[in-house]
């Protein structure tokens, strides 16, 4: 804020005020001492007014706001640049209480911080905060109960597009994960689509209708399998889905295959990393726990 | 004898229309008020139709009873209480026609648009670009018909009601075209001249002085006018009335940062805009005093007459609200009420409880006068909808302060671990009965306005033009 703005901020605060005070005491000075039936002399259809002194314990409220305005701007930012006795800022009102937060919670994660995924996973009281972390920041995609939606994956069936191991499950978390299905149309034409997609529904035990399946074998082996693998069973390093499974994150409907094929897909799980490593221990744990359920 | 020209004559034909239009409007925008209240209880009601969701209808009922309800009832009543108190005949009856016709207009636009959706989304300011300048052609009009008149008074003075309809004419004019500038994109689309936090604070300076000074200061005007008359007493304090006026005024117009604590705004403004909601405190309190104090030596009207009884009630939730409004605009207190019900219900403890109702009594004092009627025709029924009111008040208030801290409480409420102890949809849930209530409470208030649609219906329709004249002869 520039001295000019701050001093026209100060100037027509303390004009404004400094009036309004001046109004109240030079009225109070010149009022009767006490109530009166005297009128001041005017009549306006009738209606005629007392010439009664200002309410005393009304003046004193009056007052008392006004003091309280005046140490209040001492004390707090309000007039033009003057920051506060106290410095306050509603940044530093946040990062204080964000800090007592902390320092209230900090113990009771790093208990479980220090135990590895696998045994926190089964601590009950564990889980129940992994559980309400995950109601509050990943269940808007992957469902309250953590079985997914269309494209969002399932989390509770230990099927795992990137691997379900701890340390992997974390790094999803901390980074997020970006997957990269291409758009195979222009390279393999409309018929290439239909048949790939017949071929890839075989591979879950689905029949396809009026595809040629030995034509969609070829295709796939040239330009699916060196991300699905040879054998459809895909590649947790590239996040590419296993086909043989009949599990589907984009629907196993024959035209929702071809579109999956058709277009590309891609899915977009982002990073946590903003919520510490310590609350992505605890999500880790209760998401292992998830399709772990034997173990507890 | 046809003496209704003469120049000693009061121009009592715009008062009537506004006064009758006050209670139409008056319907409309409640009975719009509880459908929408009722959609909170049953979501069904939306019926899946664009032009009767929530997000539609809620501008309408707002705009409907603040401005069309409530801005007839200050047309009325400044009308008449100039022209009486000044003892002169408005100062033009085409342009006082005009504004009548003019503001009907301004109300079916805003019935027929934003069921439309087509809104310049700033609240209680949603009307579009062409709209918002006929509304500043109006509103000039009454500026000059008002002052006009003012200028043509017989007595040295101006009487204590007009300063507070003065004010609030030439306030709201300045806020309205203030708040309203755009830069037109097409017929029905504009985007607001201001950006991010500067157009935050524009519309609640608009926002807040909506409040302090439509629904404040002009509806003090109307009581400055109607306690003493209907009480007969003089004004307690004309000191009182000198300092509070000016310090509601003056002060009044700082108070909107406080609709926009933890925000974007500077803390600078945030903390202006409450120590100015605190001190507003004892100016707003002035009004209540002198309508409360006006009535020593006549408490006992209270007993028989029940538009005395309106008019001392509203000035109570005045009083009430008005202290509300400070305690909430206080940073560690708004923390817990801001985006809660108890915002709605604190809105409608100072719309039902004070503007409603300060209306309502003035309107019962008013329209029997202008129609040349000795009475309303029913003193029975006037009680009837005094209770209906009143009752219906306290339950909308009372949901709201229910539901606004259970909302505030919840949605702060953590557990061992720091997440959050409820979902939104809980805190929702958990809101359901004080819907349910807040809609009966909205519903009684409502009855109690079709009993007063009767009752002046009842009064005026044997009105002939002989006693129509006979009535706007001044004194």
């Amino acid at each position: 804020m520039t001295n000019f703005w701050s001093g026209y901020i100060v100037i027509l605060t303390l004009t404004c005020l400094g009036l309004i005070l001046w109004l109240l005491l030079a009225t109070r000075k010149t009022q009767r001492p006490g109530p009166t039936n005297e009128t001041m002399g005017h009549s306006f259809d009738g209606i005629e007014e007392y010439d009664n002194p200002l309410p005393r314990w009304w003046f004193v409220l009056f007052i008392l706001t006004m003091v309280f305005s005046a140490v209040y701007l001492f004390l707090f930012p309000g007039l033009g640049k003057w920051p506060g006795y106290l410095n306050w800022t509603q940044e530093s009102q946040y990062e204080a209480e964000v800090a007592r937060a902390e320092e209230r919670f900090a113990p009771i994660f790093a208990k479980y911080t220090a135990m590895p995924v696998e045994d926190v996973a089964k601590v009950p009281e564990a889980v129940a905060i992994g559980q309400r972390l995950f109601a509050t920041n990943c269940s808007v995609c992957h469902g309250s109960d953590a079985r997914g939606a269309f494209g969002f994956p399932n989390l509770t069936d230990n099927d795992w597009l990137y691997g379900g191991d701890p340390e992997t499950i974390k790094t999803t978390l901390r980074g997020g994960r970006q997957a990269a299905m291409p758009a195979w149309l222009a390279v393999i034409g409309e018929d290439g689509v239909r048949n790939v997609s017949g071929y890839v529904r075989s591979l879950s035990g689905l029949e396809t209708e009026g595809v040629d399946l030995a034509a969609g074998k070829t295709t796939y082996t040239n330009t699916c399998a060196v991300c699905h693998g040879g054998d459809g069973k895909g590649n947790q390093q590239l996040g590419a889905p296993n086909l043989t499974d009949d599990i589907w994150l984009y629907g196993s409907s024959f035209l929702q295959v071809q579109q999956t094929i058709r277009y590309g897909r891609n899915g977009h799980m982002p990073s946590q990393a903003h919520l510490g490593e310590d609350k992505i221990h605890m999500l880790a744990s209760y998401v292992y726990s998830l399709s772990h359920k034997d173990a507890q | 004898m046809s003496t209704a020209t003469t120049p000693t004559a009061y121009n009592y034909k715009v008062v009537r229309q506004f006064a009758v239009m006050t209670v139409v409007w008056g319907i409309v925008g409640m009975a719009m008020g509880v459908f929408i209240a009722s959609q909170l209880v049953w979501p069904e009601l939306n019926f899946g139709l664009p032009w009767t969701t929530f997000g539609r209808l809620r501008p309408l009922h707002t705009n409907a009873v603040i401005f069309a309800f409530g801005g007839c009832a200050l047309f009325a009543t400044s009308y008449y209480v100039v022209q009486r108190t000044s003892q002169a005949r408005l100062v033009s009856d085409g342009l006082a026609a005009f504004t009548f016709w003019g503001w009907q207009a301004v109300i079916v636009l805003a019935a027929i648009t934003l069921p439309m959706g087509l809104t310049s989304t700033k609240e209680y300011a949603e009307l579009e670009w062409p709209i918002d300048i006929l509304i500043a052609v109006v509103w000039v009009s009454y500026a000059l018909v008002f002052f006009g008149t003012i200028m043509k008074r017989k007595m040295k003075h101006i009487y204590v009601g007009n300063w507070f309809f003065g004010g609030f004419i030439l306030t709201v004019a300045v806020l309205h075209i203030v708040n309203s500038m755009a830069v037109p994109v097409s017929l029905t689309k504009s985007y607001s001249m201001y950006s991010g936090a500067t157009d935050a604070m524009i519309q609640w300076w608009y926002g807040h002085n909506a409040v302090g000074f439509f629904l404040t200061a002009g509806f003090l005007g109307m009581m400055y006018y109607f306690v003493p008359k209907q009480a007969e007493r003089p004004i307690y304090s004309y000191r009182l009335s000198i300092v509070h006026f000016w310090a509601l005024i003056s002060i009044y117009i700082w108070a909107g940062p406080h609709h926009l604590h933890y925000t974007a705004l500077p803390d600078w403004a945030q903390s202006l805009g409450m120590v100015m909601s605190l001190i507003l405190l004892a100016p707003s309190w002035g009004g209540m005093i002198n309508g409360m104090m006006t009535l020593s030596g006549a408490w006992h009207k209270l007993r028989t007459d029940p538009i005395l009884r309106f008019l001392v009630v509203a000035l109570a939730f005045y009083g009430m609200s008005t202290f509300e409004g400070p305690m909430m605009a206080i940073k560690t207190v708004n923390a817990l009420s801001h985006y809660t019900d108890w915002t709605i219900g604190h809105v409608h403890a100072g719309a039902l409880g004070w503007v409603a109702m300060i209306s309502i009594g003035s309107l019962y004092h008013l329209i029997p006068k202008v129609f040349g009627r000795e009475a309303m025709y029913s003193t029975a029924l006037i009680n009837t909808h005094f209770w209906l009111a009143t009752i219906g008040t306290v339950l909308y208030i009372v949901s709201m302060w229910v539901n606004g801290i259970t909302q505030g409480l919840m949605w702060r409420a953590v557990n061992v671990d720091g997440t959050p102890t409820y979902s939104f949809v809980e805190a929702l849930e958990a809101s359901h009965y004080g819907f349910v209530v807040r809609m009966i409470g909205g519903a009684f208030f409502l009855i109690g306005m079709l009993l007063m649609a009767y009752n002046v219906w009842r009064t005026v329709r044997h009105s002939k033009a002989a006693n129509l004249e006979a009535a706007a002869q001044t004194a």
